[in-house]
């Protein structure tokens, strides 16, 4: 700490000013959306895009709503985000319990195989999924597109899970098996509660993750009443009917949902595994 | 094979684009702190190793595959079965009515002599630069600056805020991203000519639009490695930096010879989850361009679902998942061996 004093004063702000320009850089599209959602076209046109907006002019973004009946398509991507997430960590805990504290034989050719699939890209599998969805009635249904998802996101909670509870500490399980507990009742007894902060984290991985997921949905989700967000911003992008302030509108509401995850689990998160840490 | 994990760090949320293998690293950390207290009270109680032996696994083994019995259906109907449905079709032609008619090899040679398809390789090749190795290099330069520069100087409060800053692009949906930058980007009523009284029609000509879309997505992704590369910074040993200062080595010096150093696992997993994510790219592409103008922006993903969906030359694009699905393994496996050496000749 010493050193800081043989720091001269001027470089040492020109570093933070240098950081602090490419910050406003990196914000500079947060604020330019924000502030042109709430302009009307005419004053986009005469203002351009920096002038602050008169007011809140809120035609645009409730235009849009209406329009993409935004409030349904938020309702699907929680449904369908949320139920991934629960199912997803639901697997990862049965399989990684078998794999990490039962050690069943072959586990690590099990794990390979997991992980190679959350490698493998989505258009490898896009076509027999598209075609098997559609022989089972399941095409352009929300439980086609949570099935999808929850397997994908288990494959990788399931390898990370694993060699968490592969650290498992074996005497708990032990004494718990000398009271006669079951497997099932040591599970959900024992394993679980005490997996918590990770367990926690892991669902709110998934939920985020499946709520960004953009292909297998658009493939899938056809229909305008089973579409998610991202879904029904990305294909409506750059659209004829869309003028400048409409559009900023858009973009907006695409980004709220997700800055507003950000900001909600972040702490969860931090306390979470804190907690953990902490004893 | 895995690297020490990065840290508990509520920021290591989401690295949406990424595939989630670094970050979830991030949980390996500390999940067992308090259960170790638990179990150390109860050794306490323990009666005799031997009945301890005997009562580790007294219903044997078996027992446990009933777990996976859920994960294995579903699993072989949703990943094994259509991955190998893939791979068949890849020897068909097929529009995705009727029956296939086999083709050997017809689609793989036709592949080899698509220059659209080498060119979709080669954007790709460029995309790995925008969001894998720009986004590393910057990301070690800004974290180092934060933790090893401002933190200390401007207090953690003034790096927390700008890692935060850094970091915000990456908890968009990749396709929010695309129409964020897709309207900031409009040829006639985009921001960006607006502003700077600009005629520039960024993803409409051929000539820039690749490196507008390599710009946008090193925007995206560098948040990624700045946030993991703090993390990772946190466990390495301050009186690495003390000594080093004491003896009055520069910031740069610091950074070649402790900084990179004592985080390799990290840049190693921010490499190799960037680039699967570049190389699976697909929604910026198809909200920003779809792969045009021409097929100046198009790649491996959008290419297959070109001849999927729109072209309906099933077999032709499951040809092309292929190769992508076969790249992205090899060059998993590549980075693991790689990494695996890097830490056997380190230790």
């Amino acid at each position: 700490m010493n050193a800081d004093r043989t720091f001269r004063q001027p470089g040492r702000w020109a570093v933070l000013a240098a950081l602090v320009v490419l910050a406003v850089v990196m914000l500079f599209p947060f604020v330019i959306v924000t502030l042109n959602a709430f302009k009307s076209p005419a004053e986009y046109s005469s203002g351009g895009p920096l002038s602050l907006p008169h007011g809140f002019y809120l035609d645009g973004i409730v235009a849009f709503w209406d329009r993409v009946d935004f409030g349904l398509k938020l309702w699907n991507s929680l449904l369908i985000s949320g139920v991934v997430a629960v199912a997803a960590v639901v697997l990862s805990v049965l399989n990684a319990y078998a794999l990490g504290i039962g050690k069943v034989r072959g586990r690590l050719w099990i794990l390979v195989l997991f992980l190679v699939a959350n490698t493998l890209p989505q258009e490898a599998l896009v076509y027999p999924l598209y075609y098997l969805s559609k022989e089972v009635g399941l095409y352009d249904s929300k439980l086609a597109v949570i099935l999808i998802f929850t397997v994908i996101q288990a494959a990788f909670g399931t390898y990370l899970l694993s060699s968490v509870l592969g650290q498992f500490p074996r005497g708990i399980l032990e004494a718990a098996e000398l009271d006669g507990a079951s497997r099932w009742r040591m599970l959900w007894g024992i394993v679980v509660p005490i997996s918590r902060p990770t367990l926690s984290v892991l669902l709110i991985f998934f939920f985020i993750w499946t709520w960004n997921e953009f292909f297998l949905p658009m493939v899938f989700l056809i229909s305008n009443d089973n579409q998610t967000v991202p879904v029904a911003l990305g294909v409506l992008q750059g659209e004829k009917m869309m003028d400048a302030t409409m559009s900023s509108a858009s973009a907006l509401l695409g980004i709220i949902p997700a800055v507003a995850f950000f900001l909600i689990f972040q702490r969860t998160l931090t306390r979470g595994i804190t907690v953990g840490a902490i004893k | 094979m895995t690297p020490p994990s990065p840290g508990e760090d509520g920021f290591s949320l989401s690295p949406a684009a990424a595939t989630g293998v670094g970050d979830g690293q991030a949980l390996t950390d500390a999940p067992y702190g308090h259960a170790e207290t638990v179990s150390g009270k109860r050794s306490s109680r323990r009666v005799n190793p031997a009945a301890r032996a005997g009562a580790a696994r007294p219903r044997g083994r078996g027992g446990y595959w009933l777990y996976l019995v859920p994960s294995l259906v579903l699993f072989l109907a949703i990943i094994v079965v259509p991955f190998l449905m893939n791979v068949a079709t890849s020897f068909t032609r097929w529009s995705g009515v009727g029956t296939p008619t086999w083709i050997g090899l017809d689609n793989y040679t036709k592949l080899f002599k698509d220059e659209r398809f080498w060119a979709s390789f080669e954007h790709n090749v460029a995309l790995i630069i925008a969001m894998a190795v720009v986004p590393t290099i910057i990301g070690l330069v800004l974290a180092a600056a934060l933790f090893d520069y401002i933190a200390k100087r401007f207090g953690g409060r003034t790096a927390s805020a700008l890692r935060a800053a850094f970091y915000l692009p990456q908890v968009l949906p990749v396709a929010v991203a695309g129409v964020v930058w897709g309207w900031m980007l409009h040829p006639s009523y985009g921001a960006v000519n607006q502003i700077f009284g600009l005629k520039v029609n960024w993803l409409g000509d051929p000539d820039i639009a690749l490196a507008t879309v390599m710009a946008i997505m090193v925007w995206f992704q560098l948040g990624y490695p700045v946030v993991i590369f703090m993390a990772g910074l946190q466990r390495v040993d301050p009186s690495l930096y003390e000594a080093a200062e004491i003896d009055g080595a520069s910031w740069w010096r610091r950074f070649w010879h402790i900084t990179i150093p004592q985080i390799r696992p990290e840049i190693f997993v921010v490499l190799l989850t960037c680039t699967i994510a570049a190389l699976k790219v697909f929604g910026p592409i198809f909200v920003l361009t779809r792969g045009g103008p021409g097929s100046a922006t198009m790649v491996p993903s959008y290419f297959s679902y070109l001849n999927f969906f729109q072209k309906v030359n099933v077999g032709y694009g499951s040809a092309i998942a292929t190769v992508l699905a076969l790249i992205i393994v090899v060059v998993t496996f590549l980075f693991l061996r790689v990494q695996e050496r890097d830490q056997e000749s380190g230790s």
